[in-house]
Parts: C-alpha cells; sequence; structure tokens
C-alpha cells in the first residue's frame, strides 16, 4: 500500500534540474551558454592538433594585411633590389675563392631549398615574421583559457578543502587556518605574485617547471584561495549543526563522509559560482603576467603575448593582431560573466 | 595584527630560504672561484644557522636596514627613497579622480535606476570591463600621445611640477578611465543599498532638495563602504601601478620591484613585501577608526 501512495505523489524534482529549468528560461545565459561552449570546443579543436595546429609557421609576408583591407603599399614591403647598371667584369683572376666556385656548387647541389610561397594577405593577417594571426589567436585562446580554468580549478580545490577544515572542525585547526589566511590576505595581491614568481623563477622547482604555463597555474593557484576559503567555510559553519549532518552522524557517518559527501554537494552552488567568477580573473590576470614577461614562455602564444607585441605594431600602423586578441578574449570573458551570472541566478533563486 | 605581521614575515622568510634559488649562485653566477663563493657565504650570513638568519632578518626589518641590493648595489632604502615620489606622482591624482568621480556617477546612475539610461549603462560596464586593461593603454598611448600628439608619448623628468602637468596627465587621465567602469558599478551598489531606506522617503516628504538628499543624506550613509573601498586601494597607491608605470617609462616603484622580479633581487622583493603588507594593516586599523566618525554608530571593540 504504502508504494502506491509514494507513487502517487508527483517526484520532486531535484536541485540540479531545477537550477536548469530556471537557466534555460532566461534567454542571456543561454546565448552566453552557448557561446561559450562554442569556444571550449575551440579550445578541445586547438589541443587535439585539429585547428591552428601551423600557428609557429611563416604562411604570409611580413605584417601581410587581412584579405579584406588588401595589399598595402606603403613601400616598406618592395622586394626588388635596384639593378646595377654597367657592363659585368669577369673578375676570376684577380678573386682568390675563384677556383672553389664550382666545387661549392656541386656541394649545393647536394641540398634542396624549397622556397616556400608567402601570400601578400591572410584571413585576418600575419604578425611580424608572418605567422598566421588567426591561427595565433585560435592558439592563444587555448592557452589563456586552459590556464585560467586549471588555475581556477586549484585555487577553488585549495579554497574549499582548508575553508570545509576551517569550518566544519573548528578550534585550534579554523584559528590556525584563519592566521594564515590573514597572513595572505595582509600581502597585496600582486606583490604575492611578484614573490612567488621571483622564487619560481630562480628556484630549486624552476628546472622542474620550466618556464611553462604550470609556473602561471601555480602563482595564481596559490594567490587566489582567499576568497573560496572564506565563503566555504562560513558556509559550513552554517551546517555543521544542521538537522541532516547530526542525523548523518547518527547514522555513524564519519567526518571526512560528513564534510564531502553530505554537506559538500549543499554548498555546491557557491563553489561553482566562485569558480567561474575565478575564471574571468584568472584569464585577465594571466593575459597582465604574460604582458609583464612573467607569464606563459616565449614559444607559447597567449593573448597576452599576442597584445605586448601588438604594442610596437599598433605605432607602425599594424592593427590586426591587436583587434583579433582583444576581439576573442572580450567575447569569451562577456559570455563567461554573463553566464556566470546567470549561473549565479538559476543556482540561488533567494538572491533575486 | 602582530601575529599576522609574524606570519608575513615568516612566510616571506621561508619562500625565499626553501623555495628560491641560492643567493650565491645568483649572485656570482655559474662560474665562481670557490673562495669567492665562501666569502660571498660569510658575507650574506648564509653560513649561520636558519634560526639566526630568521632573527638577522627580523632585526633588518626592525631597523630598516636591508644593506644593499644585489645586482646594483644601491642600499634597498634608497632605492625606496628615490622611487616612491615618482609613484604618488602618479597614484595621488588617480586616487583623488577615482573616487571623486565614482561618487558622482554612482550617485547619477543610482539615482535613475531602473531606467534606460541605468541599463545602457550596466551593459555598457559590463562590455568595457571584459577588455583587458592593456588594451585601453596601449589604444590611448597610441591615440593622444602618437596620433593626437596631444601628450609626449612617454617621459619623465627631474621637477615634480613638470612632472604633474607635462608627463602625468595622460597615465593618470588612461588610469582613471579605466577604472570609472568598475568603480561606477561598485558605488551604484553602494548607493542603492541606501536610496530605497526609509529615511530617504521621509526627506522627500518633507520636500528636501534632491540634491541634498543625494549629497548629504544619502552620501553620508553610504560613506562605510565608501571609506572601506578607499581603504584597500590606498596601499596601491604605494606600489604603483606597475603596468602604468612600465608602459610610461616612470621611475617608480611598482617598475623597480619587476625589474627586481626579472633579475631575481630578493631583497628589494623581501623589503617591499614586508612593509607593504605592514601599511595594509596599519591604513586597515585607521579605517576602522574613521568608521567611529563617519558613523557614531560604530563601536570599537
Amino acid at each position: 500500500m504504502s508504494t502506491d501512495i509514494l507513487q502517487a505523489i508527483p517526484k520532486s524534482p531535484g536541485v540540479w534540474a531545477q537550477a536548469w529549468t530556471r537557466l534555460r528560461s532566461n534567454t542571456v545565459g543561454m546565448v552566453s551558454l552557448y557561446i561559450t561552449a562554442a569556444f571550449l570546443v575551440l579550445v578541445g579543436l586547438a589541443l587535439t592538433g585539429t585547428v591552428a595546429k601551423g600557428w609557429k609557421k611563416e604562411v604570409g609576408a611580413s605584417f601581410a594585411p587581412p584579405h579584406f583591407v588588401g595589399k598595402i603599399d606603403d613601400g616598406m614591403q618592395s622586394s626588388a633590389i635596384d639593378t646595377i647598371d654597367g657592363a659585368v667584369v669577369d673578375m676570376s683572376d684577380v678573386d682568390p675563392l675563384a677556383p672553389r666556385y664550382a666545387e661549392w656548387k656541386e656541394r649545393a647541389a647536394k641540398f634542396k631549398t624549397s622556397a616556400s610561397v608567402k601570400s601578400e594577405t591572410l584571413t585576418f593577417g600575419a604578425d611580424q615574421l608572418g605567422r598566421d594571426v588567426l591561427s595565433k589567436v585560435i592558439k592563444g585562446a587555448q592557452v589563456s583559457i586552459t590556464v585560467g580554468l586549471v588555475a581556477a580549478l586549484v585555487a577553488t580545490l585549495i579554497g574549499t578543502v582548508l575553508g570545509a577544515l576551517a569550518g566544519y572542525l573548528g578550534g585550534p585547526i579554523d584559528d590556525t587556518l584563519e592566521w594564515l589566511y590573514n597572513v595572505f590576505t595582509a600581502i597585496p595581491y600582486i606583490l604575492l605574485i611578484f614573490c612567488l614568481a621571483a622564487v619560481l623563477k630562480s628556484g630549486p622547482f624552476a628546472a622542474a617547471l620550466g618556464h611553462g604555463v604550470w609556473t602561471v597555474v601555480i602563482i595564481l593557484g596559490l594567490v587566489g584561495w582567499t576568497g573560496i576559503y572564506r565563503l566555504v567555510r562560513a558556509e559550513y559553519i552554517k551546517h555543521r549543526t544542521r538537522e541532516y549532518v547530526r542525523a548523518a552522524e547518527a547514522i555513524g557517518a564519519s567526518h571526512a563522509s560528513r564534510m564531502f559527501t553530505h554537506i559538500l554537494p549543499n554548498i555546491s552552488h557557491v563553489v561553482l559560482v566562485q569558480l567561474s567568477l575565478h575564471v574571468v580573473g584568472f584569464i585577465k590576470a594571466e593575459v597582465i603576467l604574460s604582458f609583464l614577461g612573467l607569464g606563459v614562455p616565449i614559444d607559447m602564444v597567449s593573448w597576452g603575448t599576442m597584445l605586448s607585441e601588438a604594442q610596437t605594431e599598433l605605432v607602425q600602423g599594424k592593427w590586426w593582431q591587436l583587434v583579433a586578441a582583444t576581439t576573442m578574449m572580450a567575447a569569451f570573458v562577456t559570455a563567461f560573466a554573463l553566464l556566470t551570472d546567470a549561473l549565479r541566478d538559476a543556482l540561488d533563486p533567494k538572491l533575486r | 595584527m602582530i601575529p599576522t605581521m609574524l606570519g608575513v614575515i615568516l612566510l616571506v622568510f621561508f619562500l625565499f630560504k626553501f623555495f628560491g634559488g641560492d643567493p650565491v649562485e645568483i649572485m656570482a653566477g655559474m662560474k665562481s672561484s670557490p673562495e669567492r663563493i665562501a666569502s660571498l657565504r660569510a658575507q650574506l650570513g648564509l653560513d649561520k644557522p636558519v634560526l639566526e638568519q630568521l632573527w638577522i632578518f627580523i632585526q633588518q626589518i626592525g631597523t630598516f636596514n636591508w644593506g644593499k641590493s644585489w645586482t646594483t648595489n644601491e642600499a634597498i632604502s634608497e632605492i625606496f627613497a628615490k622611487r616612491l615620489p615618482a609613484t604618488l606622482t602618479i597614484m595621488l591624482p588617480i586616487l583623488l579622480l577615482e573616487v571623486a568621480l565614482a561618487i558622482v556617477a554612482g550617485l547619477a546612475v543610482a539615482y535613475v535606476r531602473g531606467s534606460l539610461t541605468d541599463r545602457m549603462i550596466m551593459v555598457i560596464t559590463t562590455v568595457a570591463l571584459s577588455i583587458s586593461f592593456l588594451v585601453y593603454v596601449i589604444v590611448g598611448q597610441y591615440l593622444f600621445g602618437f596620433v593626437l600628439g596631444w601628450f609626449p608619448v612617454q617621459g619623465w623628468s627631474q621637477s615634480t611640477w613638470t612632472n604633474l602637468t607635462t608627463y602625468a596627465p595622460l597615465p593618470v587621465f588612461l588610469a582613471v578611465l579605466v577604472s570609472l567602469s568598475p568603480q561606477t558599478r561598485l558605488y551604484r551598489s553602494f548607493f542603492l543599498d541606501e536610496i530605497g531606506q526609509d529615511y530617504v522617503r521621509t526627506a522627500r516628504a518633507k520636500g528636501v532638495a534632491e540634491n541634498t538628499i543625494l549629497f548629504k543624506h544619502v552620501l553620508r550613509n553610504a560613506m562605510i563602504p565608501i571609506l572601506t573601498n578607499v581603504g584597500t586601494g590606498l596601499p596601491g597607491v604605494f606600489i604603483g601601478s606597475f603596468l602604468i608605470e612600465n608602459f610610461f617609462s616612470i621611475p617608480g616603484l611598482g617598475r623597480e620591484i619587476l625589474v627586481a622580479v626579472n633579475r631575481s633581487d630578493y631583497p628589494v622583493i623581501q623589503a617591499a613585501t614586508v612593509y607593504l603588507a605592514a601599511l595594509t594593516m596599519v591604513i586597515n586599523l585607521i579605517t576602522d577608526v574613521l568608521y567611529k566618525f563617519v558613523d557614531p554608530r560604530v563601536t570599537l571593540k
């Protein structure tokens, strides 16, 4: 009989299903979700090498303009050398190297040089070395977005675990972690980044990490956890005395189980919103760090390194790299920020 | 405050001690005679036990005697004394203008909340925020300095007055322009919290002029978040916007620290970090005391 009654009660949708319904009804949120998803697909394709694999290749002339601009004739790209007037003088009797010319010609014939055709214009122009700006900006998107995402994940992980420990356990552990939080927030953000950059640049970890993107990820992750820690701690303090947690304790759930399988799902919306907020912040930070030469290495490309190249290019009137990097970054960051807002509204309707 | 300061000192000391490179290797280079390495070790006190080194470090902080920079051999206190004026010349005008403009803009937007203007401004600031700070400075420097020629592209002189009137305007203008959109959003939210309160309605009911309501009633009640915001921004004044200083070749503190990072000049970075952390704490303390002045309801513990 009881099963009949249970079946009669309409099944109420779960918190994620409800959030999804709310998100679906938010047009701005859905559009930004599609744009973000498109960017993530692009990042995936770039990671697997399907697109933008040959971003390092010199496919165009130096500063080849975009197709829609057409070839710019400013006298700087002339390839012809003025021919010299007058008869050709035979100098083989005074030239000491003349007897060996034949030998060298023979040797040179063993090697083949293939002259690559460099196009005058490209879809979105070329940079100083003749690399395709379109491939560069896609590869740059891959690096910048991956760094932002992974760094945000690292920061969220540190912040959540420490916040859970401090908020749930309280006592001396809480005091110690609060002290650590105070220490980290007393140092201005940017100086902490500089300290870590200096240490990772020449310290024992420099060899292990190389000057790769991992350095940036570690720096941003170690610096950015404080805000998340604070929020998660407050949530745990609120939840730890709730009835469902006491009930879990009564059936013998361990501390770890209560912390991470009972409470964590109930505050996961806070963590998710914080995670996406940090992605945006870290992408911007990566751009600035790369610009200052503390970010991604020279043999990689990110939106930040593109912008730092663009600074000198702009004076020469080559605007396309700046426009490409800025547009891509603005599109992604705007879409992601709007998606975060929509997520927050969908996950926490009480906030409205 | 004291435990936090101690924590900062410990963090900075051990971070560079255990995770940083070997100072002797940085200073002497890869190829060096064993005698020179030994003498450098003794000179830097690296042959002493770690705890004694920590004690020396704390003494250095207390006496403001940090010795010399590893790369330029200039006394570190001298570096700070020389670079700080340039930073302040740029950063103080930025802070003052930023706060003044944000208060006016924030009040104006909060006053017309919910209207088309308000929503338009919110959309514009969202988009404006998504473009990197770098782009504004690159384009601004190119447009105003290079194309239009209104300001010198970059430069600095010995006289404070020339700096203020010739070289500072462009960086200050650009920095204020960039910060205007996030600041307006922030101040709008401060004023929105107040503008819906009952006392505003009462003031309107008894016929107080709108300007008086906004600038006397609302502004004074919103002083606490404003003060907090200025307090958080104030330590940044002393670091200087390292990006701005880098772009415009201003010989300030921010650029000096960045150069020190690139050259692994640890004492400069350590000194800057410790003192700015101390300064941040002092400023926070002063802000707390000022709360009492702007809002008598606040009681200090």
